[in-house]
This record gives structure tokens, C-alpha cells and sequence, in this order.
């Protein structure tokens, strides 16, 4: 009967670890490049593989191996767990010898990857996560944080909402460091302009099941219900508030962090209406229709979110500063090069990097387009609004960062 | 009226919903109780089979255009005999072994089948509409209760109970419950043993099916459904005992309930409760609440 119970609790573990399998592919080279990222859980749609291929398409667009320049590609899954992360990228520095970190998703992962880098002085490329501590009190002379962060959401759909009168505001929030940040930074933005918090619950990443969180929500009574979450927690989140009749009984929904892969995920049906704040959409100019086919000709039709090209262009902008330094062996000289050279890549435009880390560029207000109004697949966004770059992130001096000087 | 600061109102509301969320691992946690009943194989891939039973519904729906009404038949049909396969060619070599084999290779099939699912359909999962007859909702005073949630309760409370009459009160019953005992006193009286635990295996996967198809419409159908319920589920069948029938039933919906309440009072341990109480449980009564010791 013991050993019994001990197989069933052996189950239990086993069911605990369940979905891992880090896979590190070993290889030697000049400019190794690390895609860290989640391949198995709730954020592989909007990075994982589609990430690792973004990266490759850089190096090949901007002929390294014409160059002369060896450059080689490996990746793994952090599953979304920061001692994860944070060993793979030891190993990496230390082992592997890989010279750059980019992408990984989930703000924990992110922050604990950004110490180990500075640490190693090497290079991280963030496209992934979204804290905007990357840039704030937890800025480093190594990490450049590319496409987004809390404070741009938080900005961008938080002001667009509040001035259209949803000045009452109940959280749901991703109860770990990006849910955290992108709650504080939509709540300051929510009362600077005279609004007010009524309530907030703090769920366990990667929920299910959302309708106790969405009964609070709707006794409060709030206007607007925000979701300060992302990636799969997001579309439960969104179709069940549907279920439960939040938008019916008058409440609307601010997601804060949606991408492209969720609306696809839930279809036009559910997400029509949806306000969000992006970096980047494929849909805008000729050039990002073109990535965008190739991209999905090679990623089973799922067309690039944000950070897919925000990790392009992370990378070719990073290949660019290599080559000028003639060394990819003292990340903060690199990562000084790429701050001192105004980036400028196909997709997303012109821009510059501040001291503090913070790539700038302009930001856009989407609204989901209605069944009717799609052309088909993926022709989901309509531009309401664009942010100028100047207006899109934390001005540096609100930031506390120390080396922003 | 306020219950620790929580009006009563919101209480009851969170109470039902606790049992819905626990009609699921009734469910499944009934299966892998009768699978385990009769086979003695810790059933790991039961919830790949769950995820699976909602993916099935979905192809139906998307590309055969077969309604939701029929995919609660056909898929646990189709599921049924897919793990009717596995039970042939794989499980049935490792019946006389140690539990550990038969858990390790359902393990290794769970790994493998959801990996297909996640390389094929990605992890965003693919929406699945509410059947037009159980849209909207019913407003109770102290709550909204969409009609699809409460067809839930009442769909898994059926079969659950209808699964324990038959192996508790009838002659079918009756003969699996002596082939667990004494398997070859039962094959000497003329009934076929080994086909008896094929099908068995068939309707506990079947069972995880039904449940899946009942979950597509309420969240994504995604390939890690499984693997974030199998967890809780495994718990469950600890708490309660391992190989009760009305054990695991009442001890699923009653943790759905301790879960619901858990999200009100302090949602940030929503996600561990569950493994705290699975902790005391074994310190007090270590063959479980329904188990017997032996």
C-alpha cells in the first residue's frame, strides 16, 4: 500500500515537471547568438520558435557570411522559470561561449538573465519581456530593451481608455514581475488623469479557469476590467469575460498586452473591439507585408507578432555594431556602439537607443477590426492613433535609472 | 452580510463555480480511478487524452462541420479507441510489472502525443464557440450563471454518477469488481478478462475525452490543457484514495469548491492549496480520505 502511494506521488511529481526538456544545441563560433524563450507553454506562439526564426532571417539579411562573419544560431526553453533562465544563461556564457542573449519572454526570466549578463559583460537583447525596471532601477550598460514595455502599454492603451471616459478600474494581474509592473504602471497613468483603482486580484500565471477572478471583477462594479496579464492567461481571460456577459452588463475590457497570435487564438469574433498598444504591426508598410510572408512561409502560415520583429531587428542592428567594434568579446563596448549608432532596419525604421537602454520608436493604438471588416486570416488591426517616439516611453529622468546619468 | 469581509452574495457565487471547475476533475480523476481499479496502471496520459478529446471536437466542428452535440458522442468514441490501441500493443506487456512502468510509459506517451499537438497547432490554442442552444445566461440574484457552465455541472454529475451505478450495481459491475479482485477465478467462469480490461481502459480514456470536449467551449482548445490539469487532477486521486469510485467523484468536487474559496480569501495560493491539502491529507490518513488501508 506504501509503495503505492508512492507511485501515485511519484505521478504527481512527474506531472509537476511535466512539459520541460531543455534542448541547447552545442555548437562553436564566432558570434553565437542565444535565442532564450519559452518553447512549450503559454508565450511560444508570440515568441518561441518563431523568435529563433526571426533571428536567423536577420543574419541572413544582413550577409554575415558575405562579411566574412561567422555567425551561429542556438536556443532553448527557460519554461518560464527565472533559475531556469537564469542557469541556462550561465551556461551559455560560461560553456557554450554564446555572446548575446535575445528575446525571452516573461519579465522574471528577463530580469534574472539581465544580472547574469552584466555579470558576464555580455549582450542581452530584450524583445520578449515587458518590465520597464529593464530600463528603470534595474537598467545595465549590457541589456537594450527593443519593442515594448509596461510604461509604453500602460501609456499608450491606458490614456486612449481613461480619456474615453473609463476612468473606474479593476486589475486582473499576472501575479509575478511583469503583471506587477504593468499593473503599477497603468494604475499611475489611470490617476494621473483622474481615474481611480477600485480593486485588483492577483492570479497564478499560466491560469485556467478565470470566472472566480471575473465575479470579483464585475462586483466591483468597475467600468473598465484590465488585464495585466499576457499570451494565453489573456484569451482565457477575454473569452471567458465573454461567457460571464462582462461587456453585456456594461464593463469593458482593456487588454493591456495582447498580441497578434491571441487574436488570432480567439478569433475576430470574441476580440472585436479590443484596444491595444503594439510596436509593430505586418500589415503597414510593404516592407513588413514582405517579412511577413516570408516569415510565414516558414512558420506554419503563423504570421510575426511584434517580438519576432522586434528580435529581427534587434539583431541586425547588434550585427551592425560587431562589425564596426571588430570584436564581440566586451558586450558593454558592443551595447555602448549599438547606443552611439542610430538604428535603422526595415521594419522598424529609423530610431535611436538612450542611455539608459531604451530603444525608441514610434508606438501604435490598434483597435481589432469586426468579422466584416477583415479581409481574411490575419487582417486583423485597424490604426486608431500613432504615439511619436518622443511621447512613447518613460521619459529617462522618471526612470531611476543609475546609469542613465 | 458579510462572511471575513466577503458579502454572502459573492460567496455562493464563488461556491458554484468551485463546482463546475470541479466537475472536471471529477471526471477526470474517476477515470484514472476505474483505469486504475481494474488495470493497475497509473494512467499519466490522461490528460493528453483530455486535450485530445478537445482537439477532435474542434477538427470536427472546423473541418466536417459536425456540431458540438455530436462531438460529445464521436469524440470520446474516437479517443476510446485510440487508447484501445494503446492498452493492445503497449500496456498489456506491463500488467504483471511494478505500478512505476506503467506510469512511466503513459508518461512518455503524454510527452509525445501533446508535443505533436504543440509542433502542429501551436500553443495559442484555437477557438471553439458555446453550441447556440446554451449561449446566454441565467441571472440567479446572487449571480450570472452562463448556461454553458451550469450544462457542465449537470452533464459530469450524470455520467459520474451514472459510471458508479454501473460498476457499484450491476452484473457488469459486478464481474469487473471480482476481475480486480481474482482475475483468474472470474476468466474460469467463462468471462473474458483481458477483452473486459481493454474496454475498460477504452471507457476511462473515453471519460477523459467527454471532459475535454465539455472544457473546449470554455477555454482554448490548447495543447497544454492537459498537462496543466493532470497535475491537480493526480492530487485529487491522492486526497481521495486511490481506486474509490464515489472518493474521487466527491473528493473532485470538493476541491473545486476549497479552490473557488481559495481565489476569493487569497488568490495568489489558488494554484498550491490544492498540494497543501494533499500534504495533511497523507499525514492524517495516509490511504487517503476514501481509501481503505490494507
Amino acid at each position: 500500500m506504501k509503495k503505492l502511494m508512492g507511485s501515485w506521488l511519484a505521478g504527481v511529481a512527474l506531472a509537476a515537471l511535466a512539459a520541460t526538456g531543455a534542448q541547447a544545441q552545442m555548437s562553436d563560433g564566432a558570434i553565437k547568438i542565444g535565442v532564450l524563450t519559452d518553447m512549450s507553454s503559454l508565450y511560444t506562439d508570440l515568441s518561441g520558435a518563431g523568435s529563433v526564426l526571426a533571428a536567423r532571417l536577420a543574419v541572413e539579411d544582413f550577409g554575415a557570411a558575405a562579411k566574412g562573419m561567422k555567425v551561429e544560431i542556438i536556443s532553448a526553453d527557460h519554461q518560464n522559470k527565472a533559475d531556469v533562465g537564469s542557469t541556462t544563461a550561465r551556461s551559455w556564457y560560461d560553456v557554450e561561449k554564446v555572446d548575446v542573449i535575445v528575446d525571452t519572454p516573461n519579465s522574471g526570466v528577463a530580469l534574472a538573465v539581465n544580472e547574469v549578463t552584466r555579470e558576464k559583460n555580455k549582450v542581452f537583447l530584450v524583445s520578449g519581456a515587458a518590465s520597464s525596471d529593464l530600463t528603470g532601477p534595474k537598467c545595465s550598460p549590457n541589456t537594450v530593451h527593443w519593442t515594448y514595455d509596461t510604461w509604453a502599454l500602460a501609456n499608450g492603451t491606458g490614456n486612449a481608455i481613461v480619456k474615453t471616459g473609463g476612468d473606474s478600474w479593476f486589475f486582473l494581474t499576472a501575479d509575478y514581475a511583469f503583471g506587477h509592473a504593468l499593473e503599477r504602471d497603468t494604475e499611475a497613468v489611470v490617476t494621473k488623469n483622474g481615474g481611480k483603482v477600485l480593486g485588483k486580484v492577483r492570479h497564478p500565471l499560466n491560469n485556467a479557469d478565470f470566472s472566480s477572478f471575473l465575479l470579483q471583477a464585475q462586483s466591483s462594479k468597475a467600468k473598465i476590467v484590465g488585464l495585466a496579464n499576457a499570451g494565453g492567461d489573456t484569451t482565457n481571460a477575454i473569452k471567458q469575460a465573454a461567457e460571464f456577459g462582462i461587456v453585456k452588463g456594461g464593463q469593458s475590457l482593456a487588454g493591456l498586452l495582447v498580441f497578434l497570435t491571441d487574436v488570432h487564438g480567439l478569433g475576430l469574433q470574441t476580440a472585436q473591439g479590443l484596444i491595444m498598444t503594439e510596436a509593430w504591426y505586418w500589415d503597414m508598410t510593404d516592407a513588413n507585408r514582405a517579412f511577413a510572408k516570408r516569415f510565414a512561409a516558414a512558420n506554419k502560415g503563423i504570421h510575426p507578432t511584434m517580438i519576432h520583429a522586434g528580435v529581427y531587428s534587434a539583431v541586425t542592428h547588434y550585427l551592425k555594431a560587431v562589425e564596426a567594434v571588430k570584436s564581440d568579446a566586451d558586450g558593454k563596448a558592443v551595447v555602448e556602439k549599438m547606443k552611439a549608432t542610430p538604428t535603422d532596419d526595415s521594419l522598424f525604421g529609423k530610431g535611436t537607443i538612450r542611455k539608459d537602454g531604451r530603444k525608441v520608436h514610434d508606438m501604435y493604438l490598434f483597435e481589432v477590426k469586426k468579422p466584416a471588416e477583415s479581409k481574411g486570416p490575419w487582417d486583423y488591426y485597424k490604426l486608431r492613433s500613432t504615439i511619436p517616439a518622443a511621447q512613447a516611453f518613460r521619459p529617462m529622468a522618471e526612470g531611476n535609472c543609475p546609469i542613465a546619468g | 452580510m458579510t462572511v471575513f469581509g466577503v458579502p454572502t452574495q459573492a460567496l455562493f457565487g464563488q461556491l458554484l463555480l468551485g463546482l463546475i471547475n470541479g466537475s472536471f476533475y471529477a471526471m477526470l480523476s474517476l477515470g484514472l480511478a476505474v483505469i486504475f481499479g481494474l488495470l493497475n496502471v497509473i494512467n499519466f496520459a490522461h490528460g493528453a487524452f483530455y486535450m485530445v478529446g478537445a482537439f477532435v471536437a474542434w477538427f470536427l466542428l472546423q473541418h466536417l462541420g459536425i456540431s458540438y452535440w455530436w462531438s460529445l458522442i464521436l469524440s470520446p468514441a474516437i479517443v476510446g479507441l485510440l487508447g484501445i490501441v494503446i492498452e493492445r500493443t503497449m500496456l498489456r506487456h506491463l500488467y504483471k510489472l511494478d505500478h512505476l512502468y506503467g506510469l512511466l510509459l503513459t508518461f512518455g506517451l503524454a510527452l509525445i502525443i501533446e508535443g505533436l499537438f504543440r509542433n502542429e497547432f501551436g500553443s495559442s490554442g484555437q477557438p471553439y464557440r458555446i453550441p447556440d442552444q446554451l449561449l446566454g445566461a441565467q441571472n440567479l440574484g446572487f449571480m450570472f450563471l452562463p448556461n454553458y457552465r451550469g450544462w457542465v455541472v449537470a452533464a459530469s454529475l450524470t455520467v459520474c454518477l451514472a459510471t458508479w451505478f454501473m460498476i457499484e450495481h450491476t452484473k457488469l459491475g459486478a464481474y469487473l469488481r471480482a476481475a480486480t479482485e481474482n482475475p483468474s477465478l472470474v476468466q474460469a467462469f467463462g468471462i473474458n478478462v483481458p477483452r473486459m480490461i481493454t474496454l475498460t481502459y477504452g471507457f476511462g480514456v473515453a471519460l477523459a475525452a467527454f471532459a475535454g470536449v465539455l472544457a473546449a467551449p470554455i477555454y482554448q482548445v490548447n495543447p497544454n490543457m492537459g498537462s496543466n490539469l493532470i497535475i491537480v487532477v493526480f492530487a485529487v486521486v491522492v486526497i481521495g484514495g486511490m481506486g474509490s469510485i464515489m472518493g474521487s467523484i466527491v473528493t473532485g468536487f470538493l476541491l473545486g469548491v476549497v479552490e473557488g474559496l481559495t481565489k476569493v480569501f487569497y488568490p495568489e495560493a489558488s494554484n498550491t492549496v490544492i498540494f497543501v491539502i494533499m500534504i495533511v491529507v497523507l499525514l492524517l490518513k495516509p490511504a487517503g480520505l476514501f481509501g481503505k488501508a490494507q
